[in-house]
């Protein structure tokens, strides 16, 4: 089945809170992707066809890739290969409108929360190849970005992102999700999302606490340096789950209900 | 010693009468569990992602904006301080306990049909499930209808409190569905366009009217809502799991089965099947006109129909509209050739999956086509309502407008 994802972007763009980018960065970002997307399309053309489970879930695949998300649909994230617990977290934040999207509302209202986890389980065991990566930022974002993700900012209150999310990003099982392979847009629209509320995790949301000390600009780093990231060799969560979380975090140990 | 004895054996008489007392106040709860899940009472009185019966819902109508209350038991914003009788003359009579007439956006005209202990059995659930306190703003009605008092008059022209009589010529299964589908379950409430000042139509070609965007069609009219071709059986499975063989309820009866009906125990589903069947069949004109196209037009429509939907709808729903496991054939689908588009259209646009509930566990789910426009999206509907054997008259995009 051919792709259509052209629509996705737009109804979409109600996740996109607080976002100011330039689009000529992005074109530039579309034109590198497009080319090794499309050969990754074509290549895995008709190999799922027949697996009714993937015929369950081409609602989400229309928008999500069954082949993983394309760069250009910049306010979609990729789902493939996430950890289940964090897939069927946001899945039934969704259905009780802890998070906010006029479409994903509207596709989990009346799914029951067995079902919801079987098809968190089903992407989290999807292996799509990852997109290119995005055209690094210049040299002050790449530098303020690099050091949130990796060293964190301890005046502000800062943890680092690898801190809970995984040396390499890859996310961490249960319940962490990997920050490499996410479109710039998306990362930037999820920590707005965070920080005027239309986004939630279980309580204490850690991340609501933390995009409250990041500014404008903090936002842009973080996403434009992650969505830069060279995607490692092994994408697989990491499997021994966080110990000590640097701030009290609801979603680090089990799956919300 | 003895008195020691008597103490002993008073207390184990106490327990045990408070014992039995408890477990029939607890059956109580569950029966009004049941009840209210019948009710669907929660498909109004909860808002999206808040609490349970908290209430705040917006209902949209012809008269302005309704706001639904908070039915939870707290005292100062929900119906904590309301009585048992309070309850019942609200439900029954359209009374709020201030003595104050309820609007008919909450269906009292059908709850009046409950029996009291129904009544009180939702009551006593209602009583059980957490308080919360949560105040909503008011109804944003238009002149006159914000004046409350004009519904005594309402009431008076178009409301008659009061259970059905039991007919004794028909069936036990009839009359507990006819109490169901009139009563509890106000299918009426959305099935039936209304009227006068928003009081039911009566009449027996009465069209459906429109619910949070989707039609609600007729259940008189087979190609339709209605069920009359249905064996028994098959319309109870079809109410409980909410899909049946090339067939799922989408829109809001999705969530009506999800939030309702899939709780429904076989013999009131097998009662609500044959009411339904008995419904006297009548062919219901649409409420909606639609526009006529020229033949011209309609060439056009259907060829651009047919361009869009080899690329885009025949990878599941077939060449030729025949469908697969968990899509649809469009060919002879009545939903399809309605003579109101509204609901295919809203599928078009919006996907989304069926519920997901016993009878159908892991459903399937259509993507959105949200990037159609209303030209593109109007082409693809005239081209299924006229292909395969269908033959609905074409759709123009003025018509799926909203």
């Amino acid at each position: 089945m051919a792709p259509r994802r052209s629509f996705c972007s737009a109804h979409l763009l109600e996740d996109a809170v607080t976002v100011s980018v330039t689009r000529l960065f992005m074109i530039g970002v579309v034109l590198v992707s497009t080319l090794t997307v499309a050969t990754q399309v074509a290549a895995h053309d008709d190999s799922q066809s027949a697996d009714p489970m993937a015929q369950r879930v081409e609602a989400c695949t229309a928008c999500h890739g069954a082949e993983g998300v394309e760069l250009e649909d910049g306010y979609v994230p990729r789902i493939h290969g996430k950890p289940a617990g964090y897939l069927y977290n946001q899945l039934v934040n969704y259905q009780a409108y802890r998070r906010r999207n006029r479409s994903m509302n509207h596709m989990v209202a009346h799914l029951s929360h067995e079902y919801l986890y079987e098809i968190a389980d089903y992407f989290a065991a999807q292996r799509a190849p990852y997109p290119a990566p995005a055209a690094p930022p210049g040299p002050e974002l790449a530098e303020r970005g690099e050091q949130l993700v990796h060293q964190g900012d301890e005046q502000a209150g800062v943890p680092a992102c690898a801190a809970c999310h995984g040396d390499h990003l890859t996310g961490v099982q249960p319940n962490t999700p990997g920050l490499i392979g996410l479109p710039r847009q998306y990362i930037m629209a999820q920590l707005g999302a965070w920080q005027v509320g239309t986004r939630h995790a279980a309580a204490p949301d850690c991340m609501a606490k933390i995009t409250q000390r990041l500014d404008g600009r903090d936002v842009e780093a973080v996403a434009a340096w992650l969505a830069a990231q060279p995607i490692p060799d092994d994408t697989r969560p990491v499997a021994n789950a966080i110990v000590d979380p640097p701030l009290a975090c609801g979603s680090v140990s089990a799956p919300e209900s | 010693m003895f008195r020691n004895r008597v103490f002993v054996l008073a207390s184990l008489t106490l327990a045990l009468v408070t014992g039995a007392a408890s477990a029939a106040d607890q059956a109580t709860v569950e029966r009004g569990e049941y009840l209210a899940r019948l009710g669907n009472c929660a498909g109004c009185h909860t808002a999206p992602g808040g609490a349970d019966y908290a209430g705040g819902l917006a209902l949209a109508s012809d008269y302005g904006t309704f706001v639904t209350p908070n039915i939870t038991a707290d005292p100062k914003t929900g119906i904590g301080d309301w009585s048992a009788d309070d309850f019942y003359a609200a439900m029954h009579d359209g009374e709020r306990a201030d003595g104050s007439p309820m609007y008919p956006a909450c269906p009292y005209p059908n709850y009046t049909h409950v029996p009291r202990d129904d009544i009180d059995a939702i009551y006593a659930y209602l009583r059980s499930v957490p308080a919360v306190e949560k105040r909503h703003g008011d109804h944003e009605l238009g002149f006159p209808y914000r004046y409350r008092s004009l519904l005594n008059v309402w009431q008076m022209l178009y409301f008659d409190a009061g259970e059905i009589e039991n007919a004794p010529d028909e069936s036990r299964d009839w009359n507990r569905g006819r109490e169901l589908v009139q009563g509890l379950g106000h299918c009426d409430a959305c099935h039936r366009a209304r009227a006068r000042l928003g009081a039911t139509d009566d009449a027996e070609d009465a069209p459906g009217a429109m619910i949070h965007g989707w039609y609600a069609p007729p259940l008189s009219d087979p190609d339709q809502a209605g069920l009359q071709h249905l064996d028994v059986a098959e319309t109870a499975a079809f109410l409980q799991s909410g899909k049946r063989e090339h067939a799922a309820m989408m829109g809001p009866m999705a969530d009506v089965v999800f939030e309702s009906l899939q709780y429904m125990d076989d013999d009131d589903a097998r009662a609500m099947a044959t009411y339904l069947k008995a419904i006297p069949t009548v062919s219901v004109e649409s409420p909606l006109r639609l526009i006529r196209m020229t033949d011209n037009g309609r060439r056009q429509a259907m060829t651009r129909g047919k361009e869009i939907y080899a690329d885009r709808c025949a990878g599941c729903h077939g060449d030729n509209g025949e469908g697969r496991e968990g899509a649809p054939a469009l060919a002879d689908n009545r939903v399809v050739t309605m003579d109101n588009p509204i609901n295919a259209a809203n599928m078009i646009r919006q996907g989304g999956f069926a519920a997901a509930t016993q009878g159908n566990p892991r459903p399937h789910g259509m993507p959105p086509f949200y990037d159609l426009d209303g030209r593109d999206l109007a082409a693809i509907m005239t081209y299924i309502r006229g292909s395969w054997g269908n033959d609905a008259a074409p759709v123009t995009a003025t018509n799926l407008q909203r």
